[in-house]
């Protein structure tokens, strides 16, 4: 049966890791996510064997984690911001363990404190590594509450496929906003056994041990080169969406939100009669190159538009490889772009 | 016939130890393993390594072993347990670990009363990194970083982890332990026991401090450190029971 409800952004993360079968949570409130944490305390505390800690930190929540993932279990954590830069010492230590898991960010505006409106100023945290090391997490960013909800799901499948952390990339509009959504129907049985891996009881088998570092220089080379091989494999998940790309005057560059508002900026621009393409990274990492690079020669100008000060700018550049003009226009700390900023950057740079 | 008195516990691999000699941690792992072999529960139990000299526990415990972050290891131990809730989870922590830089976590961990069990090895310095102060260095105690011994006007009065963990309204099962002489052996291991069988029994946290040498930093023979353990860490540290609450 598939349930059509109304709900916000934040709840529905919480109902679509449950609908996933995550029955243990561990977080630490933060503002613009907090409606996830409280969701998952409503939800993970009536059901019968899961788990639902209020960690005393974002520190522990992640090493909570760590261990519930060690132990096989499918485990979430979530955050804003400030509270991911706290759990970066842990997502690094998870990922060189290769555990699942998955981890959300529901941004905010940054550095420092910064401030509790959207923002999406940790692309470079999340999709480079974030913490210590060579490393990095499956980041989906979604656009849309039905996207979030779709896309959490496919975060717990993806990790488990790779044995990798993977992050929710949103933002506190996303988070907030109430739209109707669908939760399809997932089959729990087809959750990857963690028989062979995951600690626990060790009658009939020899003692396992999960060892997040190695003290040989040429032994942690090896951990570096499995991960590496990892990274080039999951490059085949990049998935990108390619909206009105049929002889546009431009071409703009966007992910999450603010990809939603640059199609509300494609409709007013028709009345304009100018034609804007959009392409949006569905996968943050792996970033969708081959697409970017296959669609960037279709206009003269290549427009990246993000709440940040352009941080996937430079991915595009290399996607792009010189092959088309870029320009970038953001908005940071928490101001939201609107639709008719985009079509003016677009109107300026097409004069 | 010859019969066998005395032997390896089964829950020790025969990798050979790292630790210095003169060091307790070799006894404090052998009293673990005589404990999870006596209680039967090697096989089910999962152990979390901490940072510092003990991160290769992971060598020698015949058991499942994860190696935790820096003081982090009671919130994964709590990962553990939540996911695992019939294995046996315990953690092995030094002073720097579990009294300074996790100092959050197995406070956090002893209230929600975590039906874990820690061993809490407090030698007074960190002994991994060279010799640094620890918040257990002991006032006047010259180590790395309190070259002209440890000032408590500037760098605070020890922490008896021990009697501020008791303080705690949850249930709990806590002990100080030493092992300078064979009556206090008897009594660590059955302490050691003792916390073991509190989580078997569901009874919630449990945590035993066992006073520990280190002869390498401290720049005393391994007989002198054992006299210093006596002379300088009891009187501040007094071994016992401080709660047993469920």
């Amino acid at each position: 049966m598939v349930d059509r409800l109304l709900m916000r952004g934040n709840e529905a993360i919480g109902e679509a890791a449950i609908h996933a079968g995550c029955r243990y949570y561990f977080g630490y409130p933060i503002t613009p996510q907090s409606e996830l944490i409280a969701y998952m305390a409503k939800r993970l505390l009536k059901i019968e064997g899961a788990t639902f800690v209020q960690s005393e930190s974002e520190l522990a929540a992640i090493n909570m984690v760590y261990g519930a993932a060690a132990a096989g279990g499918r485990v979430m954590t979530s955050s804003s911001s400030p509270g991911i830069s706290l759990k970066q010492e842990g997502i690094s230590y998870i990922t060189c363990a290769e555990l699942p898991c998955v981890i959300v960010n529901i941004m905010r505006g940054g550095p420092g404190l910064g401030s509790i409106q959207p923002a999406q100023g940790d692309y470079f945290q999340a999709t480079k590594g974030g913490g210590h090391g060579d490393y990095h997490l499956i980041v989906l960013a979604p656009s849309t509450v039905q996207e979030l909800a779709d896309l959490t799901i496919k975060a717990f499948d993806l990790s488990d496929k790779y044995r990798n952390p993977a992050m929710i990339l949103g933002d506190g509009l996303l988070g907030q906003m109430m739209e109707p959504v669908e939760f399809k129907e997932y089959d729990i049985n087809s959750i990857p056994s963690k028989e062979s891996w995951a600690l626990g009881s060790s009658h009939g088998r020899e003692a396992r041990t999960i060892v997040p570092f190695n003290l040989d220089a040429g032994e942690m080379e090896k951990i570096n080169n499995r991960l590496k091989q990892k990274y080039i494999d999951m490059q085949k998940e990049a998935e990108c969406e390619v909206v009105n790309m049929d002889n546009p005057d431009i071409i703009v560059v966007a992910y999450g939100i603010v990809a939603r508002i640059v199609k509300t900026a494609i409709q007013k621009a028709k009345k304009d009669g100018i034609n804007i393409g959009l392409l949006r990274p569905i996968t943050l990492y792996p970033f969708p190159s081959a697409v970017i690079r296959e669609n960037v020669h279709k206009a003269k100008k290549i427009l990246v538009t993000e709440m940040s000060m352009g941080q996937m700018v430079e991915d595009v550049e290399l996607a792009a490889c010189g092959k088309a003009e870029i320009s970038f226009y953001g908005r940071t700390g928490g101001v939201v772009i609107s639709p008719v900023e985009i079509l003016e950057e677009v109107k300026k740079l097409l004069k | 016939m010859m019969k066998k008195v005395f032997e390896k516990p089964k829950s020790l691999t025969d990798v050979p130890f790292t630790y210095c000699p003169g060091c307790h941690h070799g006894i404090i792992h052998r009293l673990v393993a005589e404990a999870l072999d006596d209680l039967g529960i090697a096989k089910d139990t999962i152990g979390v390594a901490p940072v510092g000299c003990a991160v290769l526990a992971y060598l020698f415990f015949d058991c499942d072993i994860i190696v935790a972050a820096h003081g982090r290891a009671p919130a994964t131990a709590t990962g553990l347990k939540r996911v695992k809730p019939d294995n046996i989870v315990f953690t092995y922590q030094g002073d720097g670990d579990l009294a300074s830089i996790g100092t959050a976590e197995i406070v956090h961990a002893a209230n929600r009363s975590e039906k874990i069990t820690v061993i809490f090895v407090n030698n007074a310095v960190y002994g991994m990194t060279g010799g640094q102060m620890a918040p257990t260095t002991l006032e006047g105690q010259i180590t790395q970083t309190s070259p002209y011994g440890r000032d408590p006007k500037t760098m605070g009065m020890p922490i008896r982890v021990c009697e501020l963990l008791s303080t705690l309204n949850s249930p709990g099962y806590i002990a100080r332990v030493a092992l300078t002489k064979p009556a206090y052996i008897v009594k660590a291991k059955k302490a050691i026991k003792k916390a073991f069988q509190f989580q078997i029994d569901g009874k919630g946290f449990s945590l035993v401090e066992v006073l520990s040498t280190c002869p390498t930093n401290w720049g005393l023979s391994p007989k002198e450190s054992n006299e210093w353990l006596e002379q300088k860490m009891i009187p501040y540290y007094p071994l016992g029971e401080f709660k047993e609450v469920f």
